[in-house]
This record gives structure tokens, sequence and C-alpha cells, in this order.
């Protein structure tokens, strides 16, 4: 290795530039399987990212709690079984000593009805923080304030679902509808956001205060999911047993039976979405995998042709002076470069092809620089690779053969 | 010249080739016992297929033989590693075919230059070498980047020369190298094989059959049949 490898690396390029089509084809496998790669991992880390963020749009130490029975082998449950949550039962958690009391949202449906129209909601109490905590702004009058919120005031601001359905084309605000019989004054019209990672409307949504929710609402009404957050991260587990426990006592479910409701901790949901995005990702990228070694293969296949092809030129740099290891580097680097040639032309592909997909298809790619440089070195290793056998052959000549063969 | 005419550059003892094809055994060479002295130039005569190829093969260095020593510049080199062979082949021995045998793939002065490649020599030197070599074969500026199919046979073997003589090697082994040439050619080669032979006092063994060629050495040895038969 005495000489400059640069010289090996120019003639390794004349090499190709006198036969392109051939080189061309010859890495089409590399260029596929790169490019494949690339792409996948593009929208295994789009769909990461956005599961991801939809999560964290939630907040972190969060609860949920679902009417419902976890006696999942039981008898099937019927829709009256999941009425099991009141506004009651969710008065009763936010005085827990774990529990945040100034955050929790309320979701019930309901019926919305403005004179002759009528529309099934989820109505959500929540607080007068809510547009700030969600980044979600209203865009026609304005959300409530900490004053109604304290006073229970009769007041409502609607998604642009249910504004377009009651409303049509008007302005809602300012309008009287009823919601459980009890008549509530709209004040503000929440930004559109469309739907979630879930697939959710989440224009589809009326916010009261959620003073107003738990005394002018109360009675038999059934929530669906009361959402509290933990004091602190680290107090989740503890909000989780004592809301269990309190709920238990509530609903008088003796020790031997399940509870009939869930209570889950959102930070064990984000990890597990986050970790099936991974899989996902990994799955992608391995079957994208497998057609690089297949290029790999075809760069073997052309090597062993070209070594045939140029076994008298072997035999003339043997003759001078070439030993193994010089034959050896050659073909070597002839087989990098050109895997590596295929590499930096799938990962053109491979980014046009991400950029395609976000710009046609509602899948929202992410490229990062690592599979970039993964995929050159995985190009370069492939290369090495299936390279070697090619020129551990040529390397193994008979001087005195190689240079008879015509 | 004359003050190292006695100086051993090869010495062969007892050198025997069998080839192995199958279960056949061909004993291509016989008890061959050579000297050649610095200097000389030595041909080698005989019938086609009496063993001349497979003699010259051994004095590259691009074969070795199943029995017997050689000793090339005093050194045992009938026992010595394929990497080692190689780099006496770089160091020492200069190379003529028949076929000309240039990479079709390089131009004329790469093909100067592969021997310097091989020795690690760096390549502006290696193309100042290349340049003076093809100077001394008559080989034109204007040729070198001409690849070998751009040129005459008579001038490819003298771009193979330039090859053989770039790394100053002592010995010029030249197996029929006129053989694809005329006679008007073949003169004109055999001059530049006397004119480095006289001019710089590389040995050269050359192989030929054809007796106006074979006049241009000095010495001369006939094989029939893998023997020496004439001295
Ligand atoms: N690799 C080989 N395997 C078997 N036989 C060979 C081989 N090389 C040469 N021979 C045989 O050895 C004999 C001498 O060959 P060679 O040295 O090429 O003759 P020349 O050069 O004098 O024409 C021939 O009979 C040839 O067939
Ligand atoms: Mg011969």
């Amino acid at each position: 290795m005495k000489f400059p490898i640069l010289l090996d690396i120019q003639s390794a390029f004349k090499t190709f530039a006198r036969n392109k089509a051939r080189s061309f084809l010859t890495t089409l496998g590399i260029i596929i399987g790169v490019a494949s790669v690339i792409a996948t991992v593009s929208i295994g880390q789009g769909a990461s990212a956005s599961v991801q963020s939809a999560i964290n749009a939630l907040g972190s130490n969060l609860l949920i709690i679902l009417p419902g029975s976890s006696n999942l082998g039981g008898v099937q449950t019927g829709f009256g079984e999941l009425s099991t949550l009141t506004l009651q039962d969710a008065k009763a958690i936010r005085k827990l000593p774990a529990v945040k009391t100034d955050a929790a949202n309320i979701r019930m449906n309901e019926q919305v009805i403005w004179r002759g129209n009528n529309w099934g909601t989820s109505v959500m109490g929540t607080s007068s923080t809510f547009p700030v905590i969600k980044n979600w702004p209203v865009t026609k009058g304005e959300f409530f304030d900490k004053q109604q919120d304290n006073t229970a005031a009769n007041v409502a601001v609607i998604g642009t679902t249910v504004a377009t359905q009651l409303f049509g084309l008007m302005n809602p605000v300012g309008h009287i509808v009823l919601i459980h019989n009890v008549p509530f004054k709209i004040i503000g019209e929440l930004k559109a956001i469309g739907f979630n990672a879930f697939g959710q409307d989440q224009d589809d949504i009326v916010a009261i205060p959620i003073t107003t929710m738990m005394e002018k609402i109360a009675g038999i009404s059934w929530v669906n999911i009361i959402m509290v957050s933990a004091k602190s991260k680290k107090d989740t587990g503890l909000a989780q047993n004592q809301i269990t426990a309190l709920l238990r006592q509530r609903h008088h479910i003796p020790p031997h039976k399940p509870n009939d409701f869930y209570v889950r901790n959102l930070t064990q949901i984000a990890q597990t979405a986050g970790s099936s995005a991974q899989i996902f990702t990994i799955l992608l990228a391995a079957v994208a995998a497998v057609s690089l070694l297949v290029g790999g293969i075809g760069i073997m296949n052309i090597m062993l042709v070209s070594v045939t092809e140029r076994t008298k030129e072997i035999g003339i740099r043997m003759a001078v002076g070439a030993k193994k290891n010089d034959i050896l580097k050659q073909f070597l680097i002839e087989s990098s470069v050109l895997s590596l040639f295929g590499g930096v032309l799938g990962i053109g592909l491979g980014v046009g092809i991400s950029d395609l997909i976000s710009l046609i298809s509602p899948l929202h790619t992410i490229l990062t620089i690592e599979p970039i440089i993964i995929s050159i070195i995985f190009s370069v290793a492939v290369g090495v690779f299936f390279g070697f056998y090619p020129a551990y052959k040529a390397s193994n000549l008979n001087p005195v053969e190689a240079l008879r063969y015509e | 010249m004359d003050g190292n005419i006695n100086k051993t550059v090869i010495r062969l003892e007892h050198i025997g080739m069998i080839y192995k094809t199958g279960t056949i055994n061909y004993e291509a060479l016989k008890d061959i016992n050579l000297t050649i002295y610095k200097g000389e130039f030595f041909s080698i005569m005989g019938a086609s297929g009496s063993g001349k190829s497979t003699l010259m093969n051994i004095l590259g260095c691009l074969d070795q033989p199943t029995s017997g020593k050689y000793f090339l510049e005093d050194e045992d080199v009938s026992t010595l590693s394929k990497d080692r062979l190689a780099d006496i082949r770089n160091k020492k021995i200069g190379f003529v075919f028949q076929g000309f045998n240039l990479i079709q793939r390089l131009s004329i002065i790469e093909n100067v230059e592969l021997p310097l490649f091989y020795a690690g020599v760096p390549h502006k030197e290696a193309n100042i070498e290349a340049k003076k070599a093809l100077r001394l074969v008559d080989i034109a500026e204007n040729k070198e980047n001409n690849f070998p199919n751009q040129i005459s046979g008579g001038e490819q073997q003298r771009v193979a020369i330039a090859r053989a003589i770039v790394h100053n090697a002592s010995i010029i082994m030249a197996d029929e190298p006129t053989g694809n040439l005329d006679s008007v050619r073949s003169n004109e080669l055999m001059s530049f094989f006397k004119k480095i032979n006289d001019e710089r006092n590389v040995t050269i063994i050359l192989v030929t059959h054809e007796p106006d060629v074979a006049a241009f050495a000095k010495k001369h040895i006939i094989v029939k049949d893998g023997h020496i038969v004439d001295n």
C-alpha cells in the first residue's frame, strides 16, 4: 500500500467510464436498496414523530380514567355497563392529594340544541387555561375566563364542526344553545385543527367551564372520559392508586370483583406507541436492507465477470511486480467505488421519493442525516464484502496461466 | 562491459520441470544446467514445444521449477514465496512477450509507468522515468497518451521494451519478441535490444526460433525435448 490509493480510485473510475451502461446496471440493486432504506426510514420516522407529538400535546403526567369493565375475559360488556363514571366521581377525584386540582378535563356525550337543529357531540368540562395549555386559540369571540370558571357560568365555546352543523355559515357567537336542557351562551369558536393521529375530528367539541359541568349538569350524567394530571411526574403512580382506591370505594366494589373503570397512565401509552413506531421503522429498514444484499450479489456477479475478462491484465500486472495484495486491493476498490456510486445515486433517489411521498400523500416523512450516513457506510461495506471473493480469486491467479489467457 | 563479464547473474543447477495435468505428468525440462553472466546477450533456440517458454518462465521468476536450484544474483530463488518473486520481477527483470502484452485499457505512458507504480515510486517521478524510457525506444511524445490499439505492432513492442527497462531491470527476458512482426520491424526491434545491451549493460535473454533474430545475440543454446543440446 505504498502507492497513493487515489490512483487506484481514479483507475476504478476510468474502468467504469469505459463501460457506463454496465456499471449503472450493476449498481441498480444498490441504488434501489439504498433508496428504499432512505424512503422507508423517513416514513417511519415521520410516523413516529407524529405519534409522539400527538402524545406530547396531551401532556405527560396525564391520567385518563375511562368507564368499563376490565374483565375482558368475561361476558360481553353491554352499553349500560359503560355508564359507570359520574360527574360526582370526577369531583371526588379532583380532591385527591396526588391530583392537580386546576387541570382536569371531563368529557361526556350530549346533544346540543339550537332552535330546530341538534347535534350530538363531545362536551368537555375544562378550565380557563385550556387555550394556552393546548395551544388552541379561539378565532371568534373569546374563551371563558377564570371568573366565569369560578362562578360556574353558563357559557360555551364551540369547535368549528359543531358551529357548522348548528349554525351553517352564521356566526354562532352570542346565541343560546341547550345542553342537557341547560341554556348556555356561546361566547367563542375554536380554531379548526382537524383530525388527530387517531383519526378523531378534534373540532367536534363544546368546551364549558368544569365547574358549570359539575354543578349544573350533575345528577345522573355519565362521563365518557376524565383526564386529570398528577401533581408531578413521579406522583403518577401514586395518583393512579389513589384514584383506583377511591373509585372502588365509591362504586362499592367488593375486593374480589374487578374494577368497572380503567385508569391509564399516559406515559405508558406514550412509551408503547413510541416503541411500536420504532419497531415499524426497523422492520421497514430490514426489508430494504435485503434488497441491498441483493444489490451486493449483483456486484459480486459483475466483478467475477470482470476478473475473468481481465485475466490477461492481471497476468501482466503480476509480471511487472504486482503482489497478491496489490491485485486484491485494486478489485476491492473497484467494487467499493461501484457500490458507493450506487449508494450516492440511491440516496438522491431516496430523498426524492421521500419528498414526493410528503407532497402527494397524507404521510409525513422526516429525513435525518443518520440513515444517509449509514447507507453510505453500508454500501461501501457491501462493495467490500461482495467484492472480496472476486478480488481474492484474481489475486490468486497463476501469472503464467493468466498471461496465456486470451 | 567487458570488465564485469565474469559476474554471474543466473545459475541453474539440475533444473527440472514436470507439468501435471490430471494423472499425466509431462517432463518439460530435464536436468538443465546453465550459467549466464552480467551483460550477456543470450539466445535460446529450439523447435516449438521443446521447452523454451517453460525455461523462460522459470528464469523470469514467473514460475518455479519442480526440482533443482536457481540462483539469481547469488540468491536462491527456487523456493521463495510468490510475493518475494513478484518483488524480484519488479526490481530485476523486464519482460517482452510475443503478444506485446500491453494493458489495452491503459494509455501507453500508463503501461510504461506500471512497474514503477508497483515499486511505490511517486507518480510524478514515475512519469518522468516512463517518458525517458519511451524516448530511448523512439516513441514520440505525441503518442504517449494513445492506447495500445492505436499504434503499430512494432511500436507496441518498443513500448514493451520501455516498460521492461523503466525500472532499471538488470535482465530482460524476451520470449519470441519478433514472432508477430515482419522482418523489417524485427530487425528494427532487435537493434533496440542491442542498443540497450551495449549502452546499459543489461543482460538479455532472448527466445527465438529465427536464426536472423538469434544472430543479434552473442551466446546461444539450443533446447530439444527439455534438454540443452548445444552450447
Ligand atoms: N501448463 C502446462 N501444463 C502442461 N503442459 C505444458 C504446460 N505448459 C507447457 N506445457 C508443455 O510443455 C512443453 C514445452 O512447452 P513450452 O515451454 O511452451 O515450449 P516452447 O516455448 O518451446 O514452444 C510442450 O509440450 C507443452 O505442451
Ligand atoms: Mg514458447
